[in-house]
């Protein structure tokens, strides 16, 4: 299979309005992945699909990401003029990125037995009505499994043939893989508490009863 | 049985070829020896009771092997496994029409309390919440030894039932009720998140 790199140049070749971003995974599974963008989602998955050379026919997996509200820490070398002479200062660069919700889809090829070649589509933000071009006319698995990063995370998944939830009840107003979700408070029976439960669990507790100061006194020495 | 007749009179009875019994041992014993359980597993938890119910561990031997597809047929709800909120309501339905008188024996861990899914958004801290739980049985999943102790345990219950008097079993009053309220899925949580009337948890004393 060619590299990334090269995937990436026939994608843009053969769809030009096309705006191709290779994330790169510098942990141990050294997988990285091609982020696109919303608009030429679907023409670049089809791509992907029919290119005679990657027959990417088969979607093993997809699964959503929620990314929150972050600030990333950048260090610069920048030279500054301190008493007369010139040097290099780290300066440290704080930027925002704002929260996204991301699909990561994960595409082999059963015609040439290659893969995985891993896209990712991100919302343009986290708010409820956040979409992204649903790939099920492309690849019919991903059906089920948009369908759950539907039901967990919000994402709206646009010309999906059955966009409800499948996992958690349709009266539920709650996204519980979102990071900020915050559970339903059932914690008042709770018999070894630790960390988060502990916390929540505190909210449950009677106070003791008023002490009649007895157990203050101690024996005399 | 013993406050009615002398245990050495009937021992003696016994002795020349007479057997005396009550309508309440006679009735508890035919109770005892022939619960039906509901034929319905949620999870890994099902899988023993299901070797619980083949030949191996034979739950034959109790009087327990005959599985009823329908809960109008059923004296036992044996809830083998997580419960999830979604599933939640239909076990209370499903409970709601088995008829008097009915046991439940809450199997493993998750059924108990949640167990390793508790802090899961949509896992039931235990059934108990809904409805009344006669035996619990820990483990994960619990071994067929333990289901059939719980089994009879439940014989043993059963068999202490009275039938009369103050202190009647439960399902004989007529004030007790025999149904309890299907819970509804809300906008966060099931709503009520537990009946309050069966579920009562010890309120913990602490700073």
């Amino acid at each position: 299979m060619e590299s990334l790199e090269q995937i990436k140049a026939c994608a843009e070749a053969a769809v030009p309005a096309a705006k191709i971003e290779i994330v790169p995974n510098p942990g141990p599974a050294n997988q990285p992945s091609l982020l696109i963008d919303i608009e030429q989602g679907l023409a670049v998955a089809q791509f992907l699909r029919n290119d005679p050379a990657l027959r990417l026919d088969f979607c093993s997996n997809v699964t959503g990401v929620d990314w929150l509200d972050r600030v990333v820490k950048k260090t610069a070398k920048i030279k500054t003029v301190v008493d007369g002479v010139e040097r290099e200062v780290d300066q440290t660069i704080e930027e925002k990125i704002p929260g996204y919700l991301e699909a990561v889809y994960h595409l082999y090829s059963m015609a040439h037995r290659h893969g995985p070649v891993i896209i990712r589509m991100r919302t343009a933000d986290r708010a409820a009505g956040a979409c992204l071009p649903s790939l099920t006319p492309v690849w019919r698995s991903t059906e089920f499994q948009e369908r759950e990063i539907f039901d967990l995370y919000g994402i709206q998944f646009d010309g999906h043939p059955d966009l409800r939830r499948i996992l958690m009840w349709d009266e539920l107003e709650d996204y519980p893989m979102r990071k900020d979700y915050v559970q339903p408070d059932d914690f008042e029976w709770e018999p070894t508490p630790h960390d988060e439960v502990l916390e929540r669990t505190k909210q449950h507790y009677t106070p003791r009863p008023e002490l009649d100061g007895a157990e203050k006194i101690t024996a005399q020495q | 049985m013993s406050e009615q007749i002398d245990e050495k009179l009937r021992v003696e009875l016994q002795r020349q070829g007479v057997w005396v019994t009550s309508m309440q041992e006679l009735y508890n014993w035919g109770r005892k020896n022939s619960i039906w359980p509901l034929q319905f597993g949620l999870a890994c938890c099902a899988i023993e009771m299901i070797a619980t119910a083949a030949s191996r561990y034979d739950i034959a031997r109790f009087g327990g092997e005959v599985f009823r597809p329908s809960p109008r047929q059923a004296d036992l709800m044996i809830v083998a496994g997580t419960v999830t909120k979604k599933m939640a309501p239909q076990i209370v339905r499903l409970y709601n029409q088995m008829a008097d008188p009915k046991y439940v024996i809450a199997m493993g861990a998750c059924a108990i309390s949640g167990g390793p899914f508790k802090q899961g958004y949509n896992v039931l801290k235990g059934i108990d919440r809904y409805i009344p739980v006669d035996v619990y049985i820990p483990g994960c999943p619990p071994r067929p030894e333990a289901l059939l102790h719980a089994f009879m345990e439940l014989q043993r219950k059963i068999d202490s039932q009275k039938l009369t008097g103050t202190d009647k079993a439960e399902f004989l009053k007529p004030e007790q009720p025999s149904e309890f309220p299907v819970p509804k899925f809300g906008e966060h949580d099931l709503e009520p998140p537990a009946n309050r009337n069966v579920f009562q948890p010890p309120k913990l004393e602490r700073i």
